[in-house]
Parts: C-alpha cells; structure tokens; sequence
C-alpha cells in the first residue's frame, strides 16, 4: 500500500462499483440491486446538478439553522491544560443531531424519485426523528424500524416520532437492537420497492449510500475548514469524532483528508474495555468480513456470526462501520482509538458542569479522547471535536446509571 | 458432469419436475437435519437446498430466521454443516446438495479453504444471497475449478441487461424469485412470473426453478407449470419447527414434518401427465 501523503487518489473513492480499497461495494440480495442501481444513477445525475444542492443548501440554512458554530470550549481547554479545544456545534441543529443533514439530502432524492413511502431504522431514535421530521415536512408515509430494546431505552425519541406522524415498528428479532432494526428495513424495503425509499442513517449500507450520505455531512468538515481559518487563523492539528457508523466523523473528516498535517482521531465505543469483549469497536478489534450490503470492519466471531456489541450509546451500538472508515484505517490517514463507558460518562459531565453544554453519550466519546489528546499537546495547538448531538435524549440513561430517580 | 447436470438432465428427459426442498442445517439439530435430508429424498426432493445459519439473514422472512436463531443456538457453524454434507454422502451419492447462505461465514473461513472443504465433502452447488455475481470475485472460479456449481438468484426487479449477465455467470440452475419481498412472503402475481420465465427462456439453456412464496402441492403445481421446477423452503422450515428440540424424532414424526414434499411431489407428478 502506497503512502497516503504522497498519493492523495486514494480518497477519491467510492469507485463507480462503490469501492473503497477492498471495502464497500453492494451485497444485498437480488430483489434490491435494482433499487440500489436506480438510487446510484439518480445521485450521479443530481449530484452534479448545482440547483439540487442549492435547494439542499437553502433548507440547511433556513429549516436546519446552519451554519453551526465553533465554539472555543475556553473552560474545558484550562482543565485539560494543553491544546485549545473547539466544539462543532451539531447539537445545535434542529432536531440536535447532525443526522438532519443527512435526511434532509436524502428527502430531496426520495422526492425527485417520485416515491411516496420512507422507511429507516434507527437507534438510538436519532436518525429516526430526523427521518420523521422530514417526511413530516414533505407529507410522506413514514415507518421507522427500531429494536425492541432500544425502544424501552429511548422512550422520549419514540414519543417524538409517534408525534411527528411516523409509524415506529418494533423489531424484536436476533439481539433487539440496531443492526436488527437494520435487517427489518431491508425486508421491508425489498418487499415495498417500488413506492419506497429507504433514508440509511449512515455512511453503511450497500453503494450509493456510504458516498450520498457522507456527501451530505460533509457540511460539517467544509464548514469547520472555514471557520477554523477565520476563528484560529489556520487548519486545526487534529479533528476527533466518534464513531459508531460512522456519518458524523466522516463529514468532519472527509474536506481535510487531504490536508495532511491535520491528525484525525475516530472514537469508537470502547463499551467496558476492549479486553471484556463488551464493546462496539470494530475497527479497533474487530475483522473485515460482509454485513448490511457492504464489506467492512466487523464484530464477528470465528465463525462469521455477527456479536452483539455493547456501548452505554445506543447510537454507537452497532457491530458494523462505514466501509470508508476501514479503508481510512488501512492507509493509515485515520487513528482509530476508543473510550469506554466509564470515560464517555466522565466527559459527559465535564462538558456540562465546564461549559453548560450537555452532551449526547456517543460525541461524549470524543469529547474524552480530546481531554486526553489536549493534555499531551502544547498549547497553542487546536483541536476540533465533533459535538455530533445534545444530551438531552440521554439524561435518563445517565440517572439510572447513577442509580438516580427522576420522579420526585 | 457435474451432478446437478446430470440430476437436471435425466429429470428433463424424463418430463419430471424438479422438487427442491431447503431446510436449515442444525434446525433442530444436525443429527435430525441429516435423518430430515434422507427423508426428504425418500419423498420425492430431487435436489437439497440446506441453509448455513446466519445471525443477521436479511433477505429472509420471520421462518427462516427464527430457524436460523434455533440453529444458532444449537451451536450450528459452516464446518459442522460441511460435516452433516459428508454424512449424507455416505449413503446418499445421487442427489445434489446445494449450500445456501449468506456471505460472511464463508468470508470469514476463507473462500479458499470453503471451497477445498466443501469440494471434500461432495457439496454440488453454492447459492450465496448476498453475494451479486459482480462481487464474486474469484470465489467463483475456486468452485468452479472444483465442479461445483454457483448458483444465482433472478428476481422480478432485475433489469434486462443483469439478467443476461446472470445468465452468463450461473450454472446449475437458475433460481428465479417469485415475488417481491422476503421468503415465506405470499405469491400473488402469476402472470408477471409467467412473463418473467418467458423472458429468461431466451437467454439460457439452465433449468429454471422458482422459489418464495410456494407453500403447499397446490401453489407448487401452479409455479411448476410455468418452470422447471419448484423450491419449497418456509413450508418446510415451518414443519420442522413443530419437531422442537432436546427430544429423539421418531420416523413417524419426520414423515409428518416432510408432508408438504410428499403432496408437492404428488402434485408435479400429475402435472406431468396433464
């Protein structure tokens, strides 16, 4: 393998196959490669089209409230006592998540395709809600697969999808969770191709959608390169994010991939340590192999079962990743690493006792390697964290961790 | 000659539909799957389809799913599976046997090493669902090398042009999807199915058989007339999720789950004479 620094085609990918090095491609059964052929020409031919993301550009500004700041997190950094930190405030955005960029661009395509019907999964009720509210907006049928478990876990973002008109379908196969909440979406989805259009959260799944959706977050990273020259006068030394799928981190990191003196950190949910095997981090101990319509990083045992994974984040929860971020793992561009419970919920903490922001659990995975990044680099360095959602979603996981009743 | 063209070709000359039952290896148990595979050729398969077990089977209705979770549970792996393959052979060297599944586990074995086991053991066909003809890679050509054949599913949403390369790649038979959705879903549409076969007629000289959606003799007669032959995997499964567990099967049991093969088998046979 070539070194990255001197051959920069290598983050040209997805080939026109939807390959990334080995990774990527599409297998799904038969029933769906005509769908996903149909959705690849479409985004080929939109994607080039400068009124499609002028329409995509003016409800990020207008309906999402973007640009989202960067915030210098003055407190924060004094703690650490090493690197400035800066947040990228996707926690500001409508909905308080990045995955609104993402449903919002994938809205416009179901839209152009003339389908009538969105159906998604979700997690930790994210993507679900950011689905919801869109279709919501656009007046479509909308059915989100979401795993039994992760609806007891989640009951405010359910509540919140039942409000915006979707329907949530409980899925209470294999291990109850996202990656079965997956699996239901693909059946449903083989089952219902003609009028559907299936809105994936993130940057997985069969080709296009590894490249459409990192394609729509990429907002995140042009607008960080913007505000970091105007905000620190220069490029930041290193971007962290976590990873689960990995969409927040790839529209970071993707507009600096070619900036080579910027280091890249993807956090991925350490669970209760690697060594346990209670974890969600399949690049950090994980093995190539095929899920979800792609090859990738995996959770999978000897005999190429997919384990269950464990994150104290249901959005991190998953024992896959995007094909992109295996490939950035290979050439070495991208430093994988990962933080555990333990330390998410410490950082959870800090982030808002220091700076009145409440974090989401899986962005308080990156906020604990930055603290550690910070401290090892001299102070005028800068680091720039992923801030991917707010916490508030999560503050009833944290009391009952902390053994805390919320009814008075 | 590879046996599932010599099995095919006998069965054309003599005008007899193909009867091709699957089943999940290790649902309930591997010693029962291989008594099942034996009663299944008792009664009329032609040619077995058996299922590696996988933990996320997305192409696949609740059936075979909760089947594969049984099997799972069981402790089922591709290696056992290749091992039940060579037990069956030991007394059955006539009918072809075909692994379907998903991907991974053979991705995780190796296709290599997956392809000198299952050459070893005497398996006839490989169908992997997840796995497009254009994503092979070279697995297709370590079977091949070997006799044994890939097979491919066509489904009513594959365009014309895939068709043809599919066509191209497949050997064996072809499976053509009877409907739009997950197995076990329900068969509604004949004569798009009709067409569809029409179509794939021009393009190949392979057996057609049908699979999705057939769940009993009547439905199977009804699918056989426009094909070569039928696949019956829900029905089945169903049947055999009725055995349970932890208990011995007596031959009285296992003549009982494999019924719907029998009136299936009944059922093509008259079609032949009409």
């Amino acid at each position: 393998m070539s070194n990255y620094k001197q051959d920069a085609s290598q983050f040209a990918g997805p080939d026109a196959a939807g390959h990334f090095g080995p990774y990527g491609g599409i297998f799904v059964g038969e029933t769906l490669i005509a769908a996903v052929e149909e959705l690849a020409e479409v985004y080929a031919r939109l994607s080039k089209d400068p009124a499609f993301w002028a329409e995509y550009d003016a409800d990020l500004k207008h309906y999402v409230g973007r640009p989202s700041p960067l915030y210098l997190a003055q407190r924060l950094t004094d703690q650490c006592g090493g690197a400035r930190i800066y947040l990228k405030r996707e926690d500001l955005n409508h909905t308080g998540a990045h995955k609104i960029n993402n449903t919002i661009g994938q809205a416009l395509l179901a839209r152009h395709m003339g389908k009538t019907r969105i159906i998604a999964e979700t997690g930790a009720g994210q993507h679900g809600v950011a689905t919801a509210t869109v279709a919501a907006r656009l007046g479509l049928e909308c059915h989100v697969y979401m795993g039994a478990d992760d609806i007891v876990r989640q009951a405010p973002n359910v509540y919140r999808m039942k409000l915006l008109g979707a329907n949530v379908v409980s899925v209470k196969s294999g291990s109850r969770t996202l990656k079965d909440a997956l699996n239901e979406a693909l059946r449903d989805w083989a089952t219902n191709v003609d009028n559907t259009y299936y809105i994936i959260g993130t940057v997985a799944g069969p080709h296009p959608y590894p490249q459409l959706v990192r394609d729509f977050q990429c907002i995140i990273g042009r607008e960080a390169k913007e505000q970091s020259l105007e905000q620190i006068g220069r490029l930041p030394d290193a971007l962290v994010a976590c990873v689960g799928g990995g969409s927040n981190a790839i529209g970071l990191f993707h507009p600096f991939l070619r900036d080579t003196d910027v280091a890249m950190y993807g956090v991925e949910a350490g669970g209760r340590g690697l060594e346990t095997g209670a974890h969600a981090a399949p690049l950090s101990a994980g093995r190539p192999g095929i899920l979800h319509g792609n090859r990738t990083y995996l959770m999978t045992d000897a005999a190429g079962q997919i384990l269950d994974t464990h994150s104290v984040s249901a959005g991190l929860d998953y024992p896959g990743v995007g094909p992109e971020h295996a490939w950035l793992k290979d050439i070495k561009r991208v430093n994988y690493v990962t933080a555990t419970d333990t330390e998410a919920l410490k950082a959870f903490h800090q982030l808002t006792r220091l700076e009145g922001i409440i974090p989401a659990l899986e962005p308080s995975h990156a906020v604990a390697y930055a603290t550690q990044l910070a401290a090892r680099m001299p102070a005028d360095g800068a680091i720039i964290v992923n801030l991917s959602g707010r916490g508030d979603k999560d503050i009833e996981t944290v009391a009952r961790i902390e053994g805390i009743s919320l009814q008075s | 000659m590879s046996r599932l063209k010599q099995v095919t070709a006998a069965a054309a000359a003599q005008d007899r539909k193909l009867l091709i039952p699957y089943l999940v290896a290790g649902d309930p148990d591997l010693a029962c799957t291989l008594r099942l595979m034996h009663k299944l050729v008792a009664n009329g398969a032609d040619i077995i389809e058996l299922g590696i077990p996988f933990s996320d089977p997305s192409s696949d209705g609740p059936v075979i799913q909760e089947a594969a979770e049984r099997a799972l549970a069981g402790g089922t792996t591709l290696r056992l599976a290749l091992d039940t393959v060579a037990q069956f052979r030991q007394q059955d060297r006539l009918t072809p046997v075909v692994l379907m599944g998903y991907l991974n586990p053979i991705e995780i074995l190796g296709y290599e090493t997956f392809a000198r086991a299952a050459a070893e053991v005497e398996v006839d066909g490989v169908l992997v669902v997840d796995m497009p003809a254009t994503e092979a890679g070279d697995l297709t050509t370590l079977l091949r090398r070997r006799d044994i054949d890939t097979i491919y599913l066509i489904a009513p949403t594959t365009r014309a042009a895939r068709a043809k390369t599919i066509a191209a790649q497949a050997s064996g038979y072809l499976y053509y999807v009877s409907l739009k959705g997950v197995t076990g879903a329900v068969l509604t549409d004949h004569a798009s199915v009709r067409k569809n076969i029409e179509y794939l007629r021009e393009l190949t000289d392979l057996p057609i058989v049908i699979g999705f959606g057939i769940k009993d003799a009547e439905s199977a007669a009804a699918m056989a007339a426009l094909a070569d032959g039928v696949i019956i995997g829900s029905a089945l499964v169903s049947a055999i999720k009725l055995l349970g567990g932890n208990s011995a099967k007596s031959e009285q049991q296992l003549e009982t789950t494999v019924a719907v093969i029998r009136s299936a088998r009944a059922a093509l046979d008259r079609l032949k004479r009409t």
